[in-house]
């Protein structure tokens, strides 16, 4: 005998209730979960390049001058917020909860995506009025390439979410548009870990060494 | 009817308990680098540690990776995409550094 709930791919399964979805999703699941360590060595690289070129800073303005702590704190919060609203929201769509509700935590989500770019964008350009733009230092490339490429996968996370809503609206629950969501929940997650990866190394691991 | 409604909040209960601990360690996070300053090795490796227990955290509570038989093939994809990880950053590391002191940039 088998034991009852069975996980056959990262993230929330589906379950019986969704059993032919959930057969369609394995496969594509693991794939899609490929991808995302594919793109986790990216990070890595660029994760990498950043801690080599803390020091170099070519007399510009340095992590004391140009991180603002407080805001990174509130982006922290909303993308781990975010990350629980999506968690809820795959699991109003396997308990087959009211189409209402599967909506509202996917709205959620999205809000709290947008208004993280928000603080993100505005943040970019605190720094900039400060002088801190790419082409000053090896330091600001560097974080330049890192931070902006992660803002860049949330808004992509975004305008998926968004794409998903038209199509639950237009096509309904079909087995493939669920498929999809699962997928969506993985990549909103997955930005979560590497959003602590950059607190930790960019942000503080900045403010310690450059 | 009533073992799914059970079944639900215990998944909903996991999702709560992995958004906790989440924030408990981002509050730490943050607290330790308020009240100490962000300056010593100490502080940083402190903090350096709780990302890495936020990290596991959210790949137990929200990405369901744990030891069980089912999930063992993700799991084998994580921990060689992070063996590739570790070779990658740490040899740039390495590499860089060993350069940079050979070129006198003091930089490292």
């Amino acid at each position: 005998m088998k034991r009852a709930p069975t996980h056959s791919y990262p993230g929330i399964n589906l379950g019986r209730r969704h059993a032919s979805a959930d057969k369609a999703a394995e496969v594509v699941t693991f794939g899609f979960w490929v991808f995302l360590m594919s793109d986790l060595v990216y990070f890595g690289l660029m994760f990498a390049i950043y801690i080599t070129m803390i020091d170099a800073q070519a007399g510009g303005p340095g992590p004391h001058e140009l991180f603002d702590l407080k805001s990174v704190f509130a982006q922290t919060l909303i993308l781990l917020t975010s990350s629980l609203t999506v968690g809820l929201a795959m699991l109003a769509l396997k308990y087959n909860l009211p189409r209402s509700r599967i909506v509202l935590w996917f709205g959620v989500t999205l809000l709290l995506g947008l208004s993280f770019l928000a603080l993100e964008i505005r943040d970019f350009m605190a720094m900039a009025e400060k002088g801190g733009i790419p082409q000053r230092s090896g330091f600001l490339s560097a974080f330049f390439g890192l931070v902006p490429l992660h803002g860049l996968h949330v808004a992509a996370g975004c305008l998926w979410l968004i794409v998903l809503g038209i199509q639950l609206r237009v096509m309904g629950m079909t087995d493939l548009v669920i498929s999809r969501v699962v997928r969506l929940a993985l990549f909103w997650h997955f930005l979560d870990l590497i959003w602590i990866g950059i607190i930790t190394i960019v942000y503080f691991g900045g403010l310690t060494y450059g | 009817m009533d073992n799914r409604t059970e079944m639900h909040r215990r998944e909903r209960r996991r999702y709560v308990i992995g958004y906790g601990g989440s924030l408990l360690l981002t509050l730490l996070m943050f607290g330790v680098a308020y009240q100490y300053g962000i300056e010593t090795v100490g502080v940083y490796l402190t903090i350096g540690l709780l990302g890495l227990a936020q990290l596991i955290v959210q790949l137990v509570y929200f990405l369901h990776i744990d030891r069980r038989r089912s999930s063992r093939e993700d799991l084998d994809l994580i921990l060689f995409s992070t063996l590739v990880l570790l070779i990658i950053i740490l040899g740039t590391i390495w590499i860089l550094g060993n350069l940079s002191i050979r070129m006198h940039m003091d930089m490292m």
